[in-house]
């Protein structure tokens, strides 16, 4: 009895002892602001923040390694709490909501069965899902199983459907998701993913060079939310003022609507709630990321310096814009005429840009004012050059020299700045791309008597945009086909009276496939005329890479562009990196546009001391999906385009008002109802579109 | 030597301690949903099962049984285990704060695991000697991994599949687990 009650009270003592002595011996410090920390979170230890329970986030957070913000279910005064435990910065928290790419619909043909297989993890191992397409939801819920918050829910075309009052944006959905239809990524992400593959992207998606996410804005046009609709363009590209009306809309020549009717007028739509917010007068606002103290000299303002500008603030940087003019803008100030694109327009897209908290210098020349070693110097990690091909073709005729004979880019870029130009009465622009017909526009709004346009080819080589020979057309131009320059024919006083050409006709085709002119003999023709205007095409001007300027091992391409990797836009100079005509050779804004957000992507990986790569399968505008470009669609009921309101004629040619104007709220409506909703609604190309009840049966 | 290989692949196979002496069913069941669970907990059980069957061999040798008080054998392991885990939680935490992470909440559920004590009654009851006791425990331990991370490997797959609503999760993995036990008796009388 005795020994079983010592024997007893012992064991229980000697236990007691060695565990409370244990616990002095063995204690480990723990920072008591990490259970206060723990206290502001959510407790619903669902992974969001990438931390291993609420716990694991609260000593991140204690210890530096995340910010106050890194909970997205706490909301702002929780934050603030933590940040005052700390004594750290609030930081902004990025709003995250789940959106499903993928509408739905049972349209898709089947291509295998599973039996006892109820996973979308499981059905994508095995040969990548049961329908035909192979870029659209699997619709086994996988996501809706994930959800903690019941945020998702099979809607009723058996695809899920999210409740944005529940969704919490935790990302768990996106997580199970084996492709990448449902997407609450980051705003840093959204805003350098390049398109690949294996997205669901529509016709349109991959030809646009800025890879907009262009059935998205229609959708939320068609539900008037149109700040939903201007951020999503944001996305992807700033300057959707400027693009809504002079963008060449490559997107609407893929759009599939247009296999059997009238393509969408998709950049209508951009323009009309890009003109939205312009006209309330209200900025909708942007967000951007928290700041890492990196700084980033951008040479040249226009577009590509532009957007880089505004892709490296939304992550966090701090670039500051070095422009050689009076203005920022570049091109599309000086470039782009007034009455294409108004300058007031431009100043508010501009502005918008700058309102972020970007640093400009203007009057600020590269190699004058200020050369790669000054950059370096003053501290910037990271150049971007995206300076633009400013310098005109010289037409290399004899009489060149005599005065009022003008170069392209020279003079729109005069009448941008407003300066007077002598011009006299008559004028021929030689050249058929855009910056000709630009020049041309502008004379007959200047009040000439005659304006003719001199191209060597015929109308149907002409590289300029559709539209804009037709207005040319429509505004008095006269256009001298199959003609090439010969001489410049002087008066007694050094002054332009005449423009002696050859007459061509079409030989063979040529590398590009186009006919090569070839000039008949004793054909010369002479247009008496005041003034001509060169605009055959451009190049960059880099004039500023002279030796021993630190850009000695600058590679540049034989047509004095920046030699860069295409996905990452880096030279071989490791911190400098380059887009835009600079890059590319003179092409459109919506390409340096592109051109500048895959520089800004690389350019925060290499800022973040990343290695700068690209993406694997990425789809760089020239390649496409090949299962989505259909041949024919059958059902399309045919349905009339919205027609552009311009100006009529005969007021626009003696003003330099803008001639196209914006499409009205309904027609917006009507027009953004036309689209097809590509790769976002399942999509079979055998199945009448209309006939809805008979695929879901 | 060759006694100790019977006792190994007897207490791992033939006596599997989940699958034919049916111990510690509730973790075999409750951490078997993912793999990365499962292999956690067997590295928990192999560790504890280790130090509790060398303690509870000395308490009972020098203790109990000089002192006459087998019959409280039981009241004394469950204190002895239940201590043994929680010294060890702290040790581990401040010595090797690696091992700890790993482990990580599965030392303190072993607390209420009934294998653990059932592995240390039965080597008392088998009279073992204290090497022999070592490497049964160890051997049992390893038994119960193997289990644990077979079964955990058949419920990812069964998870993936089309299982009636009624026999979703626990119930169709105890139909699994009774089919693994059954298996596991083609064991019976290989020693």
């Amino acid at each position: 009895m005795l020994a079983t009650i010592m024997f007893t009270l012992g064991l229980g003592g000697t236990c007691g002892i060695v565990l409370s002595a244990a616990s002095k011996i063995f204690y480990v410090y723990e920072d008591p602001r990490i259970a206060q920390v723990e206290g502001f979170l959510a407790g619903a230890n669902c992974g969001g923040c990438g931390f291993p329970g609420c716990s694991g986030a609260a000593e991140a957070v204690v210890s530096g390694k995340a910010s106050p913000s890194v909970c997205m279910l706490v909301g702002p005064d929780n934050v603030a709490a933590i940040a005052a435990i700390t004594g750290g910065e609030a930081g902004t928290a990025e709003a995250l909501k789940s959106y499903n790419e993928c509408i739905g619909g049972n349209r898709a043909s089947d291509r295998y069965t599973y039996f006892g297989v109820n996973r979308c993890s499981a059905v994508a191992s095995m040969y990548g899902g049961r329908r035909d397409c192979t870029i659209g939801c699997l619709g086994y819920g996988d996501c809706v199983r994930a959800c903690k918050f019941d945020a998702i829910e099979m809607g009723p075309e058996g695809y899920p459907v999210i409740n944005f009052e529940k969704c919490v944006g935790c990302g768990a959905c996106q997580t199970v998701c084996p492709k990448t239809i449902i997407e609450v990524t980051p705003m840093s992400i959204r805003l350098t993913h390049l398109n690949t593959e294996s997205d669901p992207l529509a016709p349109c998606r991959q030809t646009c060079p800025a890879e907009i996410d262009i059935p998205r804005y229609i959708d939320h046009i068609r539900k008037g939310e149109y700040e939903a609709a201007v951020n999503t363009i944001r996305e992807r590209n700033p300057l959707l003022l400027t693009c809504g009306r002079v963008c060449p809309h490559p997107c609407e020549e893929m759009c599939r609507r247009a296999i059997e009717d009238d393509p969408v007028s998709i950049n209508q739509l951009k323009r009309f709630v890009a003109d939205i917010e312009m006209n309330s007068g209200k900025r909708y606002p942007i967000p951007c990321n928290p700041d890492t103290g990196k700084r980033i000299a951008v040479v040249g303002g226009g577009p590509a310096g532009l957007t880089v500008a505004y892709f490296l603030r939304r992550l966090g940087h701090h670039p500051t814009i070095y422009e050689s003019m009076p203005k920022l803008g570049g091109m599309l100030r000086y470039g782009i005429p007034e009455y294409r694109l108004p300058k007031k327009v431009l100043d508010w897209e501009i502005d918008g840009i700058l309102n972020l908290g970007i640093d400009h210098h203007v009057n600020a020349e590269m190699g004058f004012d200020f050369d790669l070693a000054s950059l370096v110097g003053a501290g910037y990690d990271a150049v971007f050059f995206g300076v633009g091909a400013w310098n005109d073709y010289n037409l290399n005729i004899p009489g060149e020299e005599l005065d009022g004979c003008l170069t392209g880019i020279n003079f729109l870029a005069k009448m941008g700045k407003g300066e007077k130009v002598d011009i006299g009465k008559r004028a021929a622009v030689v050249g058929g791309g855009n910056t000709a017909i630009d020049c041309a526009r502008t004379l007959v709004r200047m009040g000439l008597e005659k304006v003719y346009l001199v191209y060597r080819r015929t109308r149907k080589e002409m590289p300029a945009n559709e539209v804009e020979i037709v207005a040319a057309d429509h505004e008095g131009i006269e256009f001298v086909f199959l003609a090439a320059p010969s001489k410049v024919i002087g008066d007694e006083n050094g002054r332009v009276k005449g423009l002696e050409y050859l007459k061509m006709e079409l030989g063979e085709p040529d590398a590009s496939g186009r006919r090569r002119p070839v000039p008949v003999e004793g054909s010369e023709t002479v247009l008496e005329i005041d003034t001509i205007i060169s605009a055959i095409g451009q190049n960059p001007d880099l004039s500023f890479k002279k030796e021993g300027t630190r850009l000695d091992d600058l590679e540049i391409t034989r047509w004095n562009t920046f030699e860069v990797n295409p996905e990452t836009c880096q030279t071989n100079v490791p911190y400098i990196f380059a887009a835009g005509d600079s890059q590319t050779g003179p092409a459109t804004v919506v390409e340096a546009i592109g051109g500048a957000r895959r520089s800004a992507r690389a350019m925060d990986q290499f800022l973040r001391g990343k290695p700068v790569v690209g993406v694997p399968g990425a789809l760089l505008a020239s390649k496409k999906i090949k299962e989505s470009i259909f041949e024919r669609v059958k059902g399309i009921k045919q349905s009339e385009r919205t027609q552009m309101p311009e100006l009529p004629v005969k007021e626009r040619i003696k003003t330099f008002e803008e001639v196209d104007l914006v499409i009205s709220e309904k027609d917006a409506e009507k027009e953004s109802n036309r689209c097809l909703n590509c790769c976002r609604l399942c999509y079979d190309p055998d199945i009448t579109f209309d006939d809805k009840k008979k695929s879901a049966a | 030597m060759g006694d100790y290989i019977v006792i190994i692949m007897g207490s791992i196979f033939i006596n599997n301690i989940i699958l034919a002496q049916y111990l510690g069913a509730c973790p075999f069941v409750g951490t078997s949903k993912k793999m990365e669970t499962a292999t956690g907990m067997a590295g928990a059980v192999v560790f504890v099962l280790t130090l509790a069957g060398v303690i509870t061999w000395v308490i009972n040798t020098y203790f109990l049984v000089q002192l006459n008080i087998e019959f409280l054998r039981t009241i004394a392991f469950i204190m002895v285990i239940a201590s043994l885990v929680q010294f060890v939680e702290m040790f581990l935490k401040k010595s090797i704060p690696a091992l700890y992470a790993g482990l990580g909440i599965f030392l303190p559920l072993i607390t209420t695991n009934c294998a653990v004590m059932g592995v240390t009654l039965l080597n008392v009851q088998d009279e073992l000697s204290f090497v022999a006791a070592v490497i049964t425990s160890i051997a049992y331990a390893l038994g119960f991994g193997l289990a644990l991370i077979l079964f955990a490997g058949l419920r990812e797959r069964i998870d993936l599949g089309r299982v009636p609503g009624p026999l979703k999760e626990t119930s169709i993995g105890l139909v699994t687990a009774g089919m693994l036990a059954m298996a596991f008796m083609g064991f019976r009388g290989m020693v």
